[in-house]
């Protein structure tokens, strides 16, 4: 890590730079510093920033990658996830370009970690206040799909102005008996902006309230970051009596330790591999499955 | 009493000009671009008062910028000067115009409703009846489904839609439907006052009919005070109390409905009642 000199000239300063391996420059890593700063002082609120071209396609975990490249520094541990899989290839190579390009030490053990990048998913384990969780964001605006003009969008976030968000849940809710939206589900964050919480399932949404660590969100391809930062409410939207609910599969339960069983005592988020047998569904966090395998408490 | 909406010296230019270029327009002129800075004088000076269940009609021929009035008074458009005062908002102290945009546009929830002339311009045609409904109840803060189900469908009853139609979306409706979900939302909130911005125009002769005797029941049964603009004598004749002519952009003559129509003074007003009587 360079120290910027304010005395030296920003493009001198570049290209005397040639023995750096990072992607990221130094006046990049201090703009979207910035810009999650803003973002933490204004919880929900997705602020915009100069995306820069990645190794990665936009929209395959740019935004994350970003964040994490601009946070790591030397004593750092870094976590990468796909699904929950830390073996998933998104996770695989952002797991390696992070290394190589930074030094940082990487793990698979959410609590070893002080970062942890994701895709789709809020690890098991309880995140601390000395941890970050960054997620790869492909679409940052809840309300996209309600008004598709920016002005219009900006006003409406402006003014909390969510009436048609309500609606959508109204009409949903009408046609189908069901709040059919699974993922991504719009959550309102400390009382003022609503949030689209990335396609995480809603089985995660209540692990980001008043959670202890921080979350990051950065969306490359739409150029944004947004953060909740520790103990701030995360509501999802819901009318009074209808209940919100997160996923459950009745009697289903991890083919491998057993989450989720009625004698097992824990729950986790499943998924389900194609299968005839019964065998069929497995947390889809690997990592901690793995874990509660080892451990002596498990039984096959 | 407080008059439930009241709007003082309202004036309206588009393009270029200011109060001084006034002067040299209206009915006296007979023209409404300003001759000193090519501006159009849409509106000028327009003053009057709405009490609480009064209907108040605004009539003239198109252009003679009625509907102008209208948009400065729900704030689709910011007047050039005067002011606007509901009695709703701080007991008709502020005026409107001072209010900030979001406030403004929040007295649209449940202080001051539009009706416009095209439902698809009051509506979501995607959403559904009961959706559009809802657009309003949410805005106002409602969160339980089954209560805003409830009034959804009370507001269907009232305004004649029928309840199996409810959650289809508007767009597969009629024009004379649409009209009437048009009113269900604009009413959805029990607003104090209601514009009707010619709420019958461009619906055939039948359907226009049915769809003014619910306005008018609805407006003796709820005691909401209305401005209705039309250019048509037989809607407000059926519809208010009292009414006021506009002519090039000005007020020419006002006074009580069936005094006017069987009586008018201006010779504006008499070659519009001659007009329409035939």
């Amino acid at each position: 890590m360079t120290v910027l000199d304010p005395t030296v000239s920003p493009v001198a300063l570049l290209a005397a730079d040639t023995s750096s391996r990072e992607l990221l420059d130094e006046f990049s890593k201090r703009e979207i510093r910035r810009a999650i700063l803003t973002a933490v002082a204004v919880p929900g609120y997705q602020v915009p920033f100069a995306s820069r071209e990645m190794p990665v396609a936009r929209g395959w975990g740019s935004g994350g990658l970003q964040i994490t490249l601009a946070l790591v520094g030397p004593e750092d541990t870094v976590k990468v996830i796909d699904q929950g899989e830390d073996a998933g290839v998104n996770a695989a190579n952002l797991r390696r370009l992070i290394a190589d390009t930074t030094g940082v030490d990487t793990t698979t053990v959410a609590g070893e970690a002080t970062i942890v990048q994701t895709r789709h998913r809020v690890p098991e384990d309880e995140l601390g206040d000395d941890q970050i969780l960054v997620l790869q964001v492909p679409v940052p605006e809840p309300l996209r799909g309600v008004e598709r003009n920016m002005t219009e969008l900006r006003r409406m976030h402006a003014e909390g102005d969510y009436a048609r968000m309500w609606v959508s849940l109204y009409e949903d809710l009408v046609r189908n008996g069901v709040v059919t939206q699974t993922t991504g589900y719009p959550c309102l964050v400390g009382g003022r902006y609503v949030m689209a919480t990335t396609p995480i399932p809603r089985w995660d949404i209540p692990k980001l309230h008043r959670s202890a660590h921080l979350s990051l969100f950065g969306a490359g391809r739409e150029k944004r970051i947004y953060a909740v930062p520790p103990h701030t409410d995360v509501e999802p939207l819901t009318f009074d009596d209808v209940p919100f609910e997160v996923e459950r599969t009745e009697g289903a339960g991890c083919h491998r330790c057993r989450a989720g069983r009625p004698d097992s005592g824990v729950e986790s988020f499943l998924v389900e591999i194609p299968s005839t047998d019964e065998g069929r569904w497995v947390c889809s966090d690997t990592d901690w499955c793995n874990r509660r395998l080892a451990s002596a408490t498990v039984t096959r | 009493m407080t008059p439930a909406l009241r709007v003082d010296g309202l004036g309206k230019i588009y393009g270029p000009g200011t109060a001084a270029d006034v002067a040299g327009t209206g009915p006296g002129f007979n023209r409404v671009v300003s001759p000193t800075s090519g501006g159009i004088v849409a509106a000028w000076d327009v003053s009057f008062e709405v009490g609480p269940g009064e209907a108040l009609g605004v009539i003239g021929e198109s252009g003679s910028g009625k509907s102008t009035v209208m948009r400065c008074i729900c704030g689709d458009e910011d007047p050039t000067t005067g002011s606007i005062r509901l009695a709703s908002v701080d007991g008709g102290d502020t005026d409107l115009r001072t209010l900030s945009a979001a406030r403004r546009r929040a007295l649209r929830v449940d202080r001051l409703a539009v009706v416009y002339q095209d439902p698809a311009e009051g509506l979501d045609l995607r959403l559904s009846a009961g959706g559009n409904v809802a657009e309003r109840l949410t805005a106002a803060g409602w969160r339980n489904f089954g209560r805003i189900r409830e009034r959804a469908s009370e507001l269907m009853l009232r305004t004649d839609v029928p309840l199996d139609r409810m959650d289809d979306p508007v767009r597969e409706f009629s024009g004379g439907m649409r009209q009437r979900v048009q009113l269900a939302k604009a009413l959805s909130n029990n607003p104090p006052v209601v514009l009707l911005d010619e709420p019958t125009t461009g619906l055939d002769a039948s359907v226009a009919a049915s769809v003014l005797d619910l306005i008018r029941d609805l407006l003796e049964e709820l005691g909401v005070a209305a401005v209705v603009v039309s250019h048509d004598f037989s809607v407000i004749e059926m519809l208010t109390q009292r009414v006021v002519v506009m002519h090039h952009g000005r007020i020419v003559e006002a006074g009580l409905t069936d005094q006017l129509l069987e009586d008018p003074q201006h010779p504006y007003s008499q070659r519009l009642v001659g007009a329409a009587r035939g």
